[in-house]
């Protein structure tokens, strides 16, 4: 058959850039919705960590008999519980932060798991448990933990890129650029040196960890849990516990957020562990005070900026180094703070410098966009000093430096078509950049940029004999994704939005699907839909063919229905999906469509957004009076949840810049574990964040979409430290701009 | 042979070049003539690299064809939130 070859680049869309709406809403808003922590078994039984003190401290020993002896505990794991397999150095460090073997690394660090037959019973048990600990200095801040003297959390963990003579802490270095830093610096006529320094901040998902594991006696294990990717939990947890891959199904359930934070795990193993040494189902679900203590918050930063531009705005160099902590193991995401660093911009001489650092606070994971904000918040800051200290526009210096088609990006890459100049212009010509503004309130400006992704990735698209549509996919619905998959698989297929539904499976439905991250999903997973819907458009006309007595390369697939086509084809009526589908069993039995890829040519995005602040030179509070957001989202899919995650971003960089961090004692244990102390930004704090979609089209897919999920926590940092900056009248280069931190800025100048 | 653009902390395993060659018209051979020439890069490949080909990021599709001519880049492994 002759396929519609019109659809890809098509413009002439009819469900796709709808509003159409959402398939989640009644279930989320009647409380229908099933989320981690209401899943229940029978014979169900609670399970309870047991976690670290100290910030650093050596198990000597741990004592779990009372414990085993009280009344309702059918089960108590410590590290000595998890079989002696072999695994590979980053799963390895994953079986250790969800249970300590030799060491507590950082104050929260899980030790010992009861399971009892009720939560006070192992709330019970868990005081039961005797711990004997060797406390051991400790390290929280990343410029500390990198002195040759500080205390070591590892040995032999450096990578072999790592110069001779650096302290123990420091694993890794990553280096990118171009040109002649020097050289460049030399060109200009002005020089900006500064340090800039972020604070860890978590996710701040609404849903804490929960899941509920039962393995059975015959080796079969099932475990349903909260996470963007049941796939990475069942490879990592099967990993851990030594079973094959295909004896442990794993379902996610509904999401309450993640944004990234749940692209690992934390209590699942030990879940399945206490449900395996128990024999019954065991229900674990985090507190509040466990979120924030003991699973992933992004790192924390110290960066220097070296930057030279002319009086004119040309930028002649860039120069970042970046020291970024992720917490007790290695992995913090400075390569990627380091290859984004400079990348919206077209620079001869560029370098960037990263080095990721261990220290006593828990292990960082993924927080949208890793790495980039941070890198922004220097960069962009910098820019910004330099531009209004010569005189310029700030706007005008981001267009003038802006990177473009065949921009060679700072990271090593050139660049196809990109849409960094269409959100710079679109900025400047919004009304927004020329609203008066107030005493003690200022304007900011920052870029940021995302590299984006695919991955692999199955789709499974069924007719059903009523003439509808069900999709089948395999990663969790965090951003929309049910709508999105059903609206592209309409369009392909040319039935009304209503008539499909989309449906998340577990791992033993489909093939392998990687985790909901990178901003992939909308896209690969799109892709994947039109593929699947595709095939499942060929089998309709080749049904068609049949019926009709013609070849099927006479057939074509045109506004929901099979037509004849061509001049031998002859004059038959069109059928429909539902007439196909009708008599599917008459003709080859049930039709469906697949598609199972590794997808690639994901499109790098960017955004520009403004904000306005106002200051209280009296407290040093910040308001945030004004917000827009310009982002690049290729073909918005549905432009609701697009303005959705652009005002996300927006918000939870918000908070990054204005409030949140992890606090520390001196004893190295965390001060602010609860949303009373750990303040993210409420409704009540925000103005509507305004948004402005540009459509670019991604020439590597076939709707032109291009993931836009994490472009909008970039430039945050940076627009707001530039705007309170203007507003209070004192550069601020430190994360939080907590009121008493503004208010010493504005008193000391 | 194609050119193939290496980032700056993994030059002392390529006789601190930036850029290198490699006899290739795969993704496959490319990581496999890398390791095989310069040996000091086979930890790194091993913990995982994406590469950017004309542009487009590959992270593990063996058989993704690379022209002489096409723009190579060694990548830091992606990943994303």
């Amino acid at each position: 058959m002759a396929l519609d070859a019109k659809m890809d680049g098509k413009l002439d869309f009819k469900v796709v850039g709808t509003r159409v709406n959402r398939p989640d809403g009644i279930d989320k808003v009647t409380g229908r919705a099933r989320f981690g922590a209401d899943m229940t078994a029978p014979g169900m039984l609670v399970g309870k960590v047991l976690r670290s003190p100290h910030a650093h401290a050596k198990i000597k020993s741990i004592d779990t008999s009372a414990a085993e002896a009280l009344e309702g505990v059918l089960a108590v794991v410590t590290r000595a519980d998890f079989p002696e397999v072999e695994l590979d150095e980053g799963t390895w460090d994953v079986l250790d932060n969800c249970m300590a073997g030799e060491k507590a690394l950082y104050d929260g660090h899980a030790v010992a798991a009861v399971a009892a037959a009720s939560e006070s019973v192992a709330k019970k048990a868990l005081k039961l448990i005797k711990v004997d600990y060797e406390p051991l200095p400790h390290v929280i801040a990343v410029d500390d933990a990198m002195k040759a003297d500080a205390p070591a959390l590892h040995d032999g963990r450096q990578v072999e890129n790592v110069p001779e003579g650096m302290g123990a802490n420091v694993v890794a270095r990553y280096e990118f650029g171009h040109g002649d830093i020097e050289a460049g610096l030399g060109k200009a006529d002005k020089v900006l040196e500064r340090t800039y320094k972020t604070e860890a901040t978590h996710q701040g998902y609404i849903e804490p960890h929960a899941c509920l594991a039962q393995v059975g006696s015959d080796g079969q294990a099932d475990l349903w849990c909260c996470t963007q990717g049941q796939y990475m939990v069942r490879d990592t947890c099967a990993a851990i516990m030594g079973l094959s891959q295909s004896r442990l199904k794993v379902t996610a359930s509904e999401i309450g957020g993640g944004f990234g934070g749940k692209t690992t795990v934390f209590i699942e193993p030990v879940a399945l562990a206490l449900s395996k040494k128990s024999g019954r189902p065991v229900k674990m679900v985090m507190s509040r005070s466990e979120v924030l203590r003991a699973t992933g918050p992004t790192a924390s930063s110290s960066i220097d900026i070296r930057l030279g531009m002319t009086e004119d705005g040309q930028i002649t160099a860039g120069f970042a180094e970046l020291r970024y902590q992720g917490g007790a193991y290695p992995g913090s995401p400075v390569e990627f703070g380091s290859m984004s660093a400079f990348a919206p911009y077209d620079l001869e001489n560029v370098k960037t410098v990263g080095w990721d650092v261990v220290a006593n606070r828990p292990k960082q994971a993924a927080y949208r966009a890793p790495g980039a904000p941070m890198a922004a918040f220097a960069v962009e800051s910098a820019i910004d000093e330099l531009a209004k200290g010569l005189g310029l526009d700030p706007l005008e210096v981001r267009l003038k430096n802006a990177a473009r088609e065949g921009t060679k990006a700072a990271y090593g890459v050139t660049y196809p078509a990109i849409g960094l100049e269409a959100t710079l212009r679109t900025a400047k010509d919004h009304p927004h950049w020329t609203a008066p503004l107030g005493e003690n309130q200022g304007r900011g400006v920052a870029c940021g940029f995302w590299f984006n992704f695919g991955g692999n990735t199955c789709v499974t698209l069924n007719v059903t004999p009523d003439g509808t549509v069900n999709v089948i996919e395999g990663n969790p619905d965090i951003g929309g994704s049910r709508a999105s998959m059903s609206m592209m698989a309409a369009e392909e297929l040319g039935v009304p939005y209503e008539r499909v539904r989309t449906v998340i499976a577990d791992t033993a439905s489909l093939g392998l699907n990687d985790v909901t991250d990178g901003s992939r999903v909308t896209f690969a997973v799109g892709l994947a839909t039109i593929e699947a819907a595709r095939a499942a458009k060929r089998e309709m006309c080749k049904r068609a063919a049949m019926v009709w007595g013609i070849d099927e390369e006479a057939v074509v697939w045109e506004d929901g229905a099979a037509r004849p086509s061509g001049p031998n084809a002859g004059k038959h009526d069109p059928m429909t999906l539902a007439d196909i589908a009708a008599i599917a069993s008459n003709t080859g039995g049930p039709i469906a469509g697949h598609s199972e890829i590794n997808a690639e040519g994901a499109g790098v995005s960017f955004a520009t957004h403004m904000v306005d602040t106002e200051v209280d030179p009296e407290s040093g509070a910040v308001k945030i009076l004004r917000y827009t957001v310009f982002q690049d989202a290729g073909k918005a899919v549905h432009p609701d949840y697009v303005e959705g995650q652009f005002q996300g971003g927006a918000v939870q960089g918000i908070g990054w810049a204005l409030n949140e961090a992890y606090i520390y004692g001196e004893d190295g244990v965390l001060q602010n574990p609860g949303f009373l102390d750990y303040r993210v930004p409420v409704a009540s704090d925000l103005p509507m964040i305004d948004t402005v979609i540009l459509e670019i089209p991604n020439p590597g897919h076939p709707y032109g979409v291009r993931g836009v999920g994490e472009t909008s926590i970039v430039p945050p940092l940076a627009a707001i430290a530039n705007s309170v900056s203007a507003a209070a009248g004192v550069r601020m280069t430190s994360l939080p701009m907590s009121p008493p931190k503004v208010l010493k800025a504005i008193q000391t100048g | 042979m194609v050119q193939v653009r290496i980032w700056g902390s993994l030059a002392s395993a390529t006789d601190d070049q930036t850029e290198v060659e490699i006899e290739a018209g795969t993704l496959r051979e490319l990581l496999d003539g890398l390791a095989e020439k310069y040996p000091g890069l086979k930890p790194q490949l091993d913990r995982g690299v994406s590469v950017a080909i004309d542009g487009k990021v590959y992270n593990d599709s063996w058989f993704t064809p690379i022209r002489p001519d096409s723009e190579v880049v060694l990548l830091a492994r992606l990943r994303g939130g």
